[in-house]
Order: structure tokens, then C-alpha cells, then sequence
């Protein structure tokens, strides 16, 4: 074995080329692209942009690589209810397993009204203890959501006040091998500051201004295989416009057949929105690591 | 209309969990005892080959002594009847300064070598979860 050692002479002229530039721009003196993880323990994007499920940021930094890699993934995503259609979409770049910045653009029918909504969420967390798989205790990072609302009519006529503000969260995760019968299970419990109505669709905190609170969220998913994951997801969130807005909860199964490729279809109950009760329907997001 | 999907998903994972193996079965059992082992081990050794990111830390090394080692190793963390006669992972790791993504793209060869030689995926998760304490000495000696 020792004597079979060459290293061949596969990259062409021009893909070194452009590896030099990525290299140049990213990467450290030995660093190369994100394949550093078990696959389907990098996570998703959730629907804010962040490494996460689907509606909830987890401490996972998106993406495969590892303390010596980059990667950069997107997504788009879109959330069906029965009175309003959320389209998602935005990437992440992820730096040596430690660093995060995502940038997410959000754009929200609101059919009985016949209008719509768009947000543009920026994005970074950072890796503060931990491996999700290897080290003793979960993996803890801390991440920022700055959401910056572009038509705030309807935020205004609820008599909101900011059409900007920022979350704060703090996420912890885990990956048990073999765990659940031999199945890899996979947790998630965060903490987030917010004062976002309805994400921040409507607005920032109400009419006294910034009403921030903490809210929990949290997710468990079960590997039925190297390619499958099955889960729930729950994410509270403040009621500050006192018009009964509810946790969102779903359960979602992603098919993952590489690590370049991820689709997820869940069943959401986002509750009340706006006053319109009952509002339920189907999650599909395709996302995928671009290096 | 959550409900009927979460009472699917619990039920899952009570069938999941009714339909285990004995625990009585260890896993070494389960990959066929000692022939298994050497399986995995002939495997693994094929996938380092054609591997030169991580083919470069066995230059110089005697292949028959990493067999031996790895498959006495393997067999003691599934439970096997074996002793391990080779050094400390400490002691056999220095020097080599092994990354965090050499190590995982090693743990990928491995998972690969045990779906070569037949493992099943519940199995593989259950060696993979014996050997992942290793890695904190094995990185960056």
C-alpha cells in the first residue's frame, strides 16, 4: 500500500484555475471545500436563512465544511397556508466550522388582501463550544437576525412602530449515533430574543415600540438512513400585536441523496396570522451546498 | 391537523424501537463476529488506497501490523472476545498532525468500507458511535 502512493494528476488546467481563486479568497494554506462532516448532520437552512431545520436556526453552521474548509450553500423555500404563500429564498457562507453570514430574502402573499410583504433578513452566528457529533456536550452557538421589513403598510396599520429590529438567539444541538435502535437522533433547543410579528413580516414589537421577549424553540429528528431524516419542529413566538399569534409546529421528512442536494416537505401549522385563525398547509424547500 | 402527524412519527419510533435486535446481540455479533470484522478492516484498507489525502499518513507503515491492530481494535469496541495489542491511539497518532477534515473524511472512508461489506446502516451508527471518542486523540498530534 505504502509503495501504491502517488498523488494523480486529475484537475484540469482550468478547474485548478478557478480553485486558486476560491483558495485565494477563503481558504488557508491547506484548506479545500466543505466535505468535512457526516452527511445529513450539516443541517438545512431554515426559512430566515440560517443553518438550521426549517423554521428554527440550530447551532449547526451550514454547510460541510470543517475547521479547515469553507462552503457556501442557498435555498428556496416556500410555505403554502391556507390564506397566505411565503416565498424564501438566500445562501450562507460558512467559515472554517466557525463563522456564519447568511442573507435571506423573504416575500409574503397575503391573498385576502390581494397585497404582499418583503423582508430582507442578514444573518451570522458563530460556533461557540463543540462538535454536534464528537465533542462531550452539544454543540452551542450564538447567532444575530438583523430583518429589515420593505412594505410596511400592514405593519402601520396595526400601528407598529419599527420596521427593523434584530433577534438574538442562542442554539444548542446534538447528534446521538445509533441512538434510537441503531438511528442517528438529532436535537435542537433554542432560545431566541425577539420582538419580530410574524417573523417581522408585520413589523417590530407594537405600539410602545421594541417589546422584546425570550422564546423557546426546539427540534428532533430521527436518520431513517444515510439519505433520510424524519422530524418535528415547534418555534414560540411573541404576541405583541395581542392578536393571537400562536407557535408555529411542524413535522417535516428530507431527503438528502448528497451532500450537494437537500429537499424538504413539511406540514406546518403556523396557527393564528393575523387574525386569520387555523392557518396550516405544506413546506417545500431545495437547498443545497454550492462548494 | 399536526396531531395525526406527530401520533405517525411516536408510533414510528415505538415500531423503530419494537422491532430492535436483543440486546443481548452485541455488536459484534451483529457484523458477524471475527470473519466480519476482517470484512470491514480488508475494506477499509481498499477505500485508504485509493484515498492520497489520507493514503499519505500510512507512507512508510507496514500494512499487515495497521490489519492486525485495526481488526483487534474494531472487535474489542463492538464487544468481540479480542485483545488490543497495539499502542495507544495517542502514541500511534503523533506526529501525523491529523486534521479535523482528514479524520472526518477518514470516517467516511469507513462508513463506505462497512456499506461495502454489508453492514447495516443501524449497525454502522452503533460502531461509528463506539469509535467517535476517539477522535479528541487522534486530531492534531
Amino acid at each position: 500500500m505504502a509503495q501504491a502512493y502517488t498523488i494523480p494528476e486529475t484537475a484540469s488546467r482550468k478547474s485548478a484555475g478557478y480553485a486558486l481563486i476560491w483558495l485565494l479568497l477563503f481558504c488557508g494554506f491547506n484548506a479545500c471545500a466543505g466535505t468535512g462532516k457526516i452527511i445529513a448532520t450539516a443541517g438545512l437552512l431554515q426559512i430566515e436563512g440560517s443553518g438550521g431545520g426549517g423554521v428554527v436556526p440550530w447551532a449547526t453552521l451550514t454547510g460541510y465544511d470543517s475547521r479547515s474548509q469553507t462552503s457556501a450553500t442557498a435555498y428556496a423555500t416556500r410555505l403554502s397556508v391556507d390564506d397566505f404563500r411565503l416565498n424564501s429564498f438566500g445562501a450562507a457562507l460558512s467559515f472554517y466550522d466557525r463563522v456564519e453570514i447568511s442573507l435571506a430574502r423573504l416575500n409574503l402573499d397575503v391573498k385576502p388582501l390581494n397585497t404582499n410583504i418583503a423582508q430582507t433578513v442578514a444573518g451570522a452566528k458563530i460556533r461557540l463550544y463543540g462538535d454536534v457529533v464528537y465533542s462531550a456536550w452539544p454543540q452551542v452557538s450564538a447567532g444575530i437576525q438583523y430583518k429589515h421589513l420593505q412594505d410596511s403598510h400592514i405593519a402601520s396599520s396595526l400601528g407598529v412602530l419599527h420596521t427593523s429590529g434584530t433577534d438574538w438567539y442562542l442554539a444548542a444541538t446534538r447528534v446521538h449515533l445509533g441512538m434510537v435502535a441503531g438511528y442517528n437522533l438529532v436535537w435542537n433547543a433554542t432560545i431566541r430574543y425577539t420582538d419580530a410579528n410574524q417573523l417581522g413580516l408585520l413589523g417590530f414589537g407594537n405600539q410602545q415600540g421594541h417589546n422584546r421577549k425570550l422564546v423557546g424553540e426546539g427540534s428532533a429528528a430521527v436518520l431513517l438512513s444515510d439519505h433520510l431524516a424524519i422530524g418535528i419542529e415547534y418555534r414560540q413566538r411573541p404576541d405583541n400585536l395581542a392578536i393571537g399569534e400562536s407557535a408555529i409546529r411542524d413535522v417535516f421528512v428530507t431527503y438528502i441523496p448528497s451532500k450537494l442536494f437537500n429537499i424538504t416537505m413539511a406540514w406546518v401549522d403556523l396557527g393564528s396570522v393575523a387574525g386569520l385563525d387555523d392557518q396550516q398547509g405544506i413546506y417545500l424547500s431545495l437547498g443545497g451546498q454550492l462548494w | 391537523m399536526v396531531k395525526p402527524g406527530l401520533t405517525l412519527l411516536l408510533t414510528g419510533l415505538l415500531l423503530a424501537c419494537s422491532a430492535m435486535p436483543q440486546q443481548s446481540e452485541t455488536v459484534y455479533q451483529q457484523v458477524g463476529g471475527l470473519s466480519g470484522i476482517y470484512t470491514i478492516t480488508d475494506r477499509f484498507i481498499s477505500r485508504i488506497e485509493q484515498e492520497p489525502r489520507i493514503l499519505k499518513f500510512f507512507k512508510g507503515s507496514d500494512v499487515a501490523r495497521f490489519r492486525t491492530h485495526f481488526a483487534q481494535h474494531l472487535c474489542v469496541e463492538t464487544g468481540g472476545p479480542c485483545e488490543y495489542q497495539g499502542e495507544s491511539m495517542q502514541v500511534v497518532h503523533q506526529g501525523m498532525n491529523i486534521s479535523e477534515s482528514d479524520f472526518n473524511l477518514t470516517v467516511e472512508l469507513l462508513i463506505n468500507a462497512m456499506q461495502d461489506a454489508g453492514v447495516p446502516y443501524t449497525t454502522r451508527n452503533k460502531i461509528l458511535a463506539e469509535l467517535a471518542p476517539m477522535r479528541a486523540s487522534m486530531l492534531y498530534r
